[in-house]
């Protein structure tokens, strides 16, 4: 199959970027302040913050690697949003927004200072900033790859490109313009879906025409096969899914993450605060039929139409070729490596599963749609380097150098410094995404650091925010001692087929054998969740508490309960959280 | 804080709308459409559907303005 834009399809794309740069140079004349910079003046309405929240998470891992896994493991896929999203939206808007929010923090390790102390606050600050640019690196690697297949770009222009408008629009506008462009993404994203997965499940004969073509009953169900981890592809078993994914992972992520805190902190007020992640959970909730779904449906359906014997390519678009499907599946073409030949691995060649997304839209959008096609897939690489971009400079700026290194400058000076952070957090990605291409290993590497980092975070907050004995001593031991519990759980142990190295098993003795790399992956993070939680608690016993006085606003048992005046009962959070989590039973129940 | 954002969502998808419409209608009856999208025309169908979505957006932005304007009037006289 070749990708056929023509030039309609720029047309639509040169408008999109017109319309992301405008409202960045709209949103300029009101930043006058750091806190209209980095704060949104806290001042938006909930059903913005609220889309903000899921489109600053919908970057390219979202769009690309859940099609991926879609691809690859079926509707069980959907546990990522319906176990692995869902709940810890409706926990972190019902319960913990009240001390985000009402603690007046500016940010999420400034929380962290005002609840336990300095050396905690620096821990999460520090890993928090290097994280967020290198995963910013990792997805304008990934974006300059696809736009070099699917529009014949070069690499290196993709890059300046994208950077170079993601800066123009974080730089002048802040967090107002990142947020509203996430808004805009949103629909771009939902509205260039839906008939991808309208024209795929039509041709792949519906729902239960696309079951008859996968042909196995484990692809098709979501829970029917968690029994025992051979009996799905994911090679995972209830348990971990549920603790491993649903519990440590996820609350981890959607409650501890400034990159998604941050949205529902530019709120308007506590109650908007509180609703922001209940509104985003709608949506979130809908998003696997359109991202999952187009990669199922890729594995089973055919490059030529069954309507039309119409020649393969007609217009040739310069630059782009042909992408060659000769022992792939469906429209998913194998992997091949750097000189163009398939990857092989015990006999079978390797499927480039991130390309089934791209492919669908290859395979049914004629020009016209394709060109909206391609600027939701933009769009999301974006809003996702974007999202990174202003949660570093925040952080950067109020954690690192106010923090440690100048702390007594003028309001006019942070902001200069916000902007000076957004040009350097964007310059290190590049740079990173450079790295990424050359080393693909030290990008591995990297994100394994990361994922022992993260992993006993929620043990932390969890802690800090209902336990008012946790102490900053007993927080930052846990930190430290998670982490190395995850460190020391991934190096002893493998999934089953790989060799020792980033995949585990690096400390030189395996004592045990997962079943597959995600399994691994979900009790490194029950085991890190639960060395931390131990251990915070125990250090906490030993040493001395801070008096109730300083803990007022910041801990469960200190604060009032927030009191929804002035709402309709249907705008009221637990009013929300209750629909939201009756729907998720019900897509559970159905998908079962 | 800012604009309303109704109003970039309304006009860039009635651009994108009569744009894709307009295209769709131009091209009616062409093969890429037996090729890629099951014969149906989706230009034509999903550039009205745009159409119809930036419209009302920037319906609901004019709304939302009239309501802060009447507002702002209300503080006034209240402070007159």
């Amino acid at each position: 199959m070749r990708p056929h834009p023509h030039w309609i399809d720029y047309s639509i794309i040169a408008i999109y970027f017109t319309f992301v740069l405008g409202i960045g140079y709209v949103l300029k004349k009101y930043m006058k302040t750091s806190a209209d910079f980095f704060l949104s003046g806290r001042s938006i309405p909930a059903w913005i913050t609220g889309l903000a929240f899921l489109s600053a998470n919908l970057g390219a891992q979202e769009v690309i690697g859940m099609g991926a896994s879609g691809a690859k493991y079926g509707i069980a896929t959907s546990h990522f949003y319906w176990v692995g999203a869902i709940p810890a939206m409706v926990f972190v808007g019902l319960f913990m927004m009240p001390f985000y929010y009402g603690s007046r923090a500016r940010s999420v390790p400034e929380y962290l200072k005002l609840r336990f102390d300095e050396k905690t606050r620096g821990l999460n600050a520090i890993s928090f900033a290097v994280m967020t640019v290198f995963s910013s690196g990792v997805s304008m690697y990934a974006m300059g790859k696809l736009l070099q297949l699917l529009l014949g770009w070069d690499f290196n222009v993709a890059i300046i490109v994208s950077a170079l408008i993601v800066l123009a629009y974080t730089f002048l506008g802040g967090l107002t313009s990142a947020i509203y462009n996430e808004v805009l993404q949103f629909f771009l994203i939902v509205i260039g879906f839906i008939p991808l997965t309208y024209l795929g499940l039509k041709d792949a004969g519906g729902w239960d025409g696309l079951k008859a073509r996968i042909g196995n009953d484990a692809m098709v169900h979501s829970w029917k096969y968690l029994g025992s981890p051979s009996a799905n592809p994911m090679g995972v078993e209830w348990f971990s899914m549920l603790m491993g994914l649903g519990f440590v992972l996820s609350f981890g992520y959607w409650c501890t993450d400034f990159l998604v805190v941050q949205r529902a902190m530019a709120a308007d007020s506590m109650t908007s605060a509180r609703r922001t992640p209940l509104i985003a959970a709608f949506p979130k909730m809908l998003f696997p039929f359109l991202v999952i779904l187009p990669g199922m449906i890729a594995g089973v359906v055919s490059a030529a139409s069954t309507t039309g014997n119409a020649p393969a390519s007609a217009a040739v678009a310069p630059g782009t070729s042909e992408i060659s499907l000769q022992g792939g599946k469906g429209i998913i073409p194998p992997k091949v490596d750097e000189s163009g030949n398939p990857l092989i691995k015990d006999g079978k060649m390797v499927l480039d599963y991130d390309l089934a997304t791209p492919m669908m839209l290859v395979r049914y959008f004629p020009s016209g749609l394709l060109g909206l096609g391609l600027c939701a897939l933009m769009a999301s690489f974006m809003s996702g380097m974007a999202g990174n971009t202003t949660a570093f400079n925040s952080v950067w700026t109020y954690d690192i150098y106010q923090g440690y290194i100048n702390k007594t400058a003028s309001d006019h000076h942070y902001l200069w410094m916000g902007r000076a952070a957004t040009v350097f957090g964007l310059a290190i990605a590049v740079a990173a995404a450079y790295i990424a291409r050359q080393f693909n290993n030290i990008m591995d590497v990297l994100q394994l650091v990361f994922a022992f980092v993260n992993a006993p975070l929620f043990a932390t907050f969890l802690l800090g925010m209902f336990w008012k004995r946790a102490t900053g001593n007993g927080a930052f031991c846990g930190l430290l001692s998670g982490t190395a519990a995850a460190a020391m759980h991934h190096g002893l142990t493998l999934p089953v087929g790989s060799a020792p190295g980033v995949k585990g098993g690096f400390l030189g003795l395996v004592v045990h054998q997962y079943p597959s790399e995600m399994a691994q992956n979900f009790w490194t993070a029950i085991c890190a969740w639960t060395t931390c939680f131990t251990v915070t608690i125990l250090i906490s016993l030993l040493t001395k508490p801070r008096p109730d006085a300083e803990l007022k606003g910041l801990v469960y048992a200190l604060t009032d309960r927030p009191k929804d005046v002035g709402l309709q009962w249907y705008q009221k959070p637990a009013v929300l959280a209750v629909v939201v989590m009756t729907v998720l039973v019900v897509l559970n129940w159905i998908f079962w | 804080m800012g604009f309303d954002i109704r109003w970039p969502i309304g006009m860039m998808f009635s651009v994108f709308g009569l744009l894709v419409g307009g295209y769709g209608a131009a091209t009616q009856g062409d093969q890429m459409y037996a090729r890629h999208s099951l014969g149906i025309n989706v230009n034509l169908w999903w550039g009205i559907a745009m159409l119809l979505f930036g419209v009302a957006m920037l319906l609901l932005a004019r709304r939302g303005a009239a309501a802060a304007r009447s507002a702002n009037q209300m503080l006034n006289s209240e402070r007159n």
